[in-house]
């Protein structure tokens, strides 16, 4: 068994313990990124959807600031935004580089796409089932939680699905700011180093953890819709 | 009583054009009315009917729910007030992801009832529109008629005493339609809730509502009783209306494709009867045969109750001689009833 290994995977089997480094520095990544980007994104999405006009809470400048800030963040390269984010990085986590320093660029490179997302699945709530709250004397809070959110479970579980999968793209990038994770180990070894075991390892792994990923996702949306 | 007074609502297009939707209406809707409003679309009905819980508020004019000026309140104090108004939609709004228990439920959240309580009331709810055993079931698995049962039921969760219904019917077939109509005369004559019904269909005014008012461009052109209305409407708009209801106007029809027998001979006059008034107890059409020596031959007929009280009338041919067919009309015009000539056969003097 051990030699069947050797031989099929001789370069992977040799860096086997950085091989699985570079597993739990994407899931450090994809975890934190994910985390704080999900409160983030998902509170811009609300904002862009009550703020905008006609929404329950409608206001211009908050829609107008919030709209501009995400395309703008939209529009930037995360490989840019990775060097460019370096300064904020250094202050708000004490440092810009290894996964530490990657984090506020994943974020950074996260959010404005998830918030597009989150946008998009509460558009899909009818108007009339916000007009229909509105006429039993829901307040805002109310409207939000028990319509809005309620009544997105499904589309909201397949934005966050796409939301996670893009990001864990992006985490194959942050090699850049010596972040590590399996990107950067399939870039140094299996590129640069013409070691293909150690890419097909990877790109299997990457497949399993996509399709994971896609399974929790739309088992929760199937059970949120009727 | 809910009193609109002087209400206009104008929307800006964008482009620095002005909309007016509602053009100084007023109206005054009394407790336990089934109050009609009906127009063509666009007409400004459901813009109207949104002044009433303020969804929509006036640019200008004010709406008076017993006395209280609803369009000074502020938000709390006006969601207060929309707890005690009953809305149902014509595309149902029930939340899809919800059962027909949690959407009768759903209004009842934070009305201070508890667990027990609310169980209690969403099922005597169901029973009344009846569907107490569909309470497990999912908006997506019922007919629109059910799905319109579930959303009367939500609105009367908070017992209310206003209930506006936008164009409830419009997406149902006439049976639904007609089996809805009973369940909100029902609930007016149950619980003497005041509903506001707006419609573009005059079946639906003349099936339930005690009053009525007529919408076009944004303004009330005619309103009145029911009854008073049908039988003497003065506004074209309203005659239109009203003969899309009846098969008494189906004659110029027939008249227009030559269907045998409609055609009035040489010497005979074809006329439509109405009766405009409420009591129509003598047998006219034979004492007229009588007294006049002519024959009146019946060709369409079509009487209905319409506010508790019979309105309608016949198309009739008049045969006999000239001069006893004018005394004859005139004798029933001193009767109250409406003698309308569409077509005279007779030799002109």
């Amino acid at each position: 068994m051990q030699e069947i290994l050797t031989n099929l995977l001789p370069n992977l089997t040799d860096k086997w313990y950085d091989f699985l480094q570079a597993i739990v520095d994407t899931l450090v990544m994809e975890a934190w990124a994910g985390g704080i980007g999900f409160v983030f994104g998902f509170t811009f999405g609300i904002i862009l959807t009550v703020t905008k006009k006609g929404g329950i809470l409608e206001n211009a400048v908050v829609f107008k600031t919030l709209d501009t800030l995400t395309n703008l963040f939209r529009s930037i390269p995360f490989i840019i935004l990775l060097t460019a984010l370096m300064p904020l990085s250094r202050a708000l986590m004490g440092t810009a580089i290894y996964v530490r320093g990657a984090i506020v660029p994943l974020v950074f490179g996260s959010v404005p796409f998830f918030t597009r997302q989150v946008q998009s699945a509460l558009a899909q709530t009818s108007d009339g089932l916000v007009e229909a709250a509105e006429s039993m004397g829901l307040d805002p809070f109310d409207i939000i939680t028990r319509v809005y959110i309620r009544e997105s479970i499904g589309p909201l579980a397949r934005a966050t699905t796409i939301t996670a999968i893009s990001l864990l793209g992006l985490t194959a990038m942050a090699g850049v700011v010596g972040a590590g994770g399996l990107g950067d180990f399939a870039v140094r070894y299996g590129h640069d180093r013409n070691m293909k075991d150690i890419t097909w390892a990877t790109v299997i792994v990457l497949v399993i953890a996509v399709s994971i990923l896609q399974l929790i996702g739309d088992s929760i949306a199937k059970k949120n819709t009727h | 009583m809910i009193e609109i007074d002087n209400i206009v609502k104008t929307f800006s297009d964008g482009k620095d054009r002005e909309v007016e939707a509602l053009k100084n209406v007023s109206l005054t809707i009394n407790d336990g009315d089934i109050y009609g409003i009906i127009g063509f679309s666009g007409a400004g009905k459901s813009t109207l009917v949104r002044c009433i819980n303020l969804l929509g508020r006036p640019t200008s004019g004010s709406v008076r729910i017993d006395g209280k000026d609803i369009t000074s309140l502020d938000a709390k104090h006006l969601r207060e007030e929309r707890k005690k108004i009953g809305m149902i939609f014509q595309h149902f709004n029930l939340m899809p992801s919800r059962t027909v228990f949690g959407n009768v439920a759903f209004p009842l959240k934070k009305s201070g009832l508890s667990k027990a309580e609310i169980q209690k009331k969403v099922r005597k709810l169901l029973e009344m529109v009846e569907l107490s055993d569909r309470e497990n079931a999912y908006p997506s698995e019922l007919s629109g008629g059910q799905k319109q049962r579930v959303a009367i039921a939500r609105a009367l969760a908070n017992d209310p005493k206003i209930l506006l219904s936008d164009e409830a019917t419009s997406a149902l077939d006439p049976q639904t339609t007609g089996s809805i109509l009973k369940l909100l005369k029902k609930l007016n004559e149950k619980l003497n809730i005041t509903i506001v019904v707006i419609t573009h269909e005059m079946d639906v005014i003349k099936q339930i509502c005690n009053k009525v008012a007529v919408m076009e461009q944004g303004a009330v052109v005619e309103s009145g009783d029911v009854f008073d209305v049908f039988a003497n409407p003065k506004h074209p708009l309203t005659k239109d209306f009203i003969k899309t209801t009846s098969n008494l106007y189906k004659v110029e029809e027939m008249l227009n494709s030559n269907i045998a027998g409609v055609v009035p001979e040489k010497g005979e006059v074809l006329a439509r009867l109405t009766y405009i008034q409420k009591e129509v107890s003598e047998p006219l059409i034979s004492s007229v045969t009588q007294k006049f020596g002519i024959l009146l031959n019946i060709l369409l007929a079509d009487v209905e109750i319409v506010s508790g009280s019979p309105i309608g009338g016949t198309v009739v041919k008049f045969n006999g001689e000239s001069i006893r067919i004018d005394e004859a009309i005139q004798y029933l015009r001193e009767k109250q009833v409406g003698v309308e000539v569409i077509k005279d056969a007779r030799n002109p003097y």
